[in-house]
C-alpha cells in the first residue's frame, strides 16, 4: 500500500466499497431469503446496478489518485456487467417460463397464441 | 464509405473501448484499434444486416441521466423491503403494450427495466408487441405503467424512432 | 489513519462480499430447480469479480482489473449457455 494516503481518499473510498458491499449482500442474501424464482430473479441486480457501481467506482477513485493520472478502466467492467446481466437474467426468465408452462403451473401468465 | 462502415455506432464504440482498456491514444493503439472496429463491424453486418439509426444522440444522456437516477431510487427501495426481516413484497405480473417497434430501441428498454432493481423484463411478443413485466413490489399497475410509457417510452421513440 | 480506515472498511467489504458469496452457493447447492442454482452462479461470478476488484484496491495493485474482467466474461457466456439448455436441451441451435 501506499503510504501517503490522503484523509479524505481514504475516507471516500472506504464509504463506497462499504456501501456497495452492504448492498451486493443484502441481494444476494435475497437470494436465500425470498420464496420463489421470479422474486428472486431481482436479487442479483442489486449487485449488478448500484453495488458493482459503487466498488467500481471506489476502484477507479483510487488508483486515479495513487497513480496520479486518470484511471478509468473500471468503466468497462461496470458497462459490461450493465449489459451483460438483464440478458442473461431475460433468457433464464425465458427458459423458465417456457418450463412453468410446459408443466401446466398456474400462477404463470399463459402466452394467447 | 458505407462499405466499409456499415455499423459507425459499433465501430465507434469498440475503438473507444479499445483506447480505454489500453488505457493511452497512441498512433499504434488507435491504428490497431481502428482495424479491429472495422473488422468487427463488418463481420456483425452479416448478423445485424439492418443498420442502427440514432436520430437525437443528445437525449441518449438524457435518458442515462433518468435511468441511473431510476436505478439508485430503486436500489435503495429495495433495500428498505430486504431489510425487513420477513420480507412480504407484493410481487406481480404486468402485461402492457409497447408503441416502440425498433428492435435496438427495445433491447435497449429491456436491459434498462432489468437493470433497475424490482422489475424485469420476461418476455416480448411480437405479434402483439406486449411486453410481460415481473414487478418486486408493486403499488398501482395503472400508475406503473405510466410511468414505464412516459419516462423512457417517450424518449426512446424520439430517440430511434 | 487514513490507511487505518481503508484497510479496515476493505476487510468489511471482503466479508460481506464473502456472505453474499456463501449465500449463493447455497442457493446453488439447494436449489430447488435448475434456473434457480443458474442464477445463483450468475450472482457468485459477479460477486467473485466485484471481491477481485476490493483486493485490487487493498493490494493497491492493478493486476486484478484484468481478473475481473476475464471473470465478468467467463460468467456471461457460461450463463447465457446453460439458460440455452434449459429452454431447447441443447445448446448449440
Amino acid at each position: 500500500m501506499s503510504p501517503d494516503l490522503p484523509l479524505w481518499l481514504a475516507i471516500l473510498v472506504s464509504l463506497f466499497v462499504f456501501l456497495g458491499a452492504l448492498l451486493t449482500m443484502a441481494g444476494c442474501l435475497g437470494l436465500v431469503r425470498l420464496k420463489t424464482f421470479y422474486l428472486r430473479i431481482h436479487a442479483p441486480t442489486m449487485g449488478t446496478s448500484m453495488g458493482g457501481g459503487l466498488i467500481l467506482l471506489a476502484s477507479a477513485i483510487y488508483f486515479s489518485i495513487t497513480r496520479e493520472r486518470p484511471i478509468f478502466h473500471e468503466i468497462i467492467i461496470f458497462a459490461f456487467v450493465t449489459v451483460t446481466t438483464p440478458v442473461t437474467l431475460m433468457l433464464l426468465a425465458r427458459a423458465t417460463l417456457f418450463r412453468d408452462r410446459v408443466e401446466g403451473s398456474a400462477e404463470i401468465p399463459q402466452r394467447d397464441a | 464509405m458505407k462499405k466499409l462502415f456499415p455499423h459507425p455506432v459499433l465501430a465507434a464504440l469498440l475503438l473507444g473501448l479499445w483506447l480505454v482498456l489500453q488505457q493511452s491514444i497512441g498512433f499504434g493503439h488507435v491504428l490497431l484499434g481502428s482495424i479491429i472496429a472495422i473488422g468487427a463491424s463488418l463481420a456483425a453486418a452479416k448478423i445485424i444486416p439492418e443498420p442502427v439509426r440514432i436520430r437525437n444522440p443528445h437525449l441518449l444522456l438524457k435518458l442515462a441521466a433518468i435511468a441511473g437516477l431510476d436505478i439508485v431510487r430503486s436500489n435503495i427501495a429495495l433495500l428498505m423491503v430486504l431489510g425487513n426481516p420477513r420480507p412480504k413484497p407484493k410481487a406481480a405480473f404486468i402485461e402492457m403494450k409497447l408503441e416502440l417497434t425498433d428492435t435496438f430501441a427495445l433491447a435497449v428498454l429491456a436491459c434498462l427495466i432489468t437493470a433497475t432493481p424490482g422489475s424485469a423484463w420476461l418476455e416480448y411478443n411480437r405479434e402483439h408487441s406486449t411486453v410481460l413485466i415481473h414487478v418486486f413490489d408493486l403499488v398501482d399497475a395503472a400508475d406503473w405503467e405510466t410511468t414505464i410509457r412516459t419516462r423512457y417510452e417517450a424518449l426512446l421513440l424520439e430517440i430511434f424512432q | 489513519m487514513s490507511q487505518v480506515i481503508l484497510s479496515w472498511s476493505l476487510f468489511a467489504g471482503q466479508i460481506m462480499l464473502g456472505i453474499a458469496m456463501l449465500a449463493s452457493l447455497y442457493r446453488m447447492a439447494v436449489g430447488p430447480r435448475a434456473q434457480d442454482r443458474i442464477l445463483a452462479l450468475d450472482a457468485l461470478y459477479v460477486v467473485a469479480l466485484l471481491l477481485l476488484v476490493t483486493l485490487g484496491i487493498a493490494n493497491n495493485s492493478l493486476i486484478y482489473f484484468e481478473l475481473a474482467m476475464l471473470i465478468g466474461l467467463l460468467g456471461f457466456v457460461g450463463t447465457v449457455a446453460l439458460s440455452k439448455f434449459l429452454m431447447r436441451g441443447e445448446v448449440i441451435e
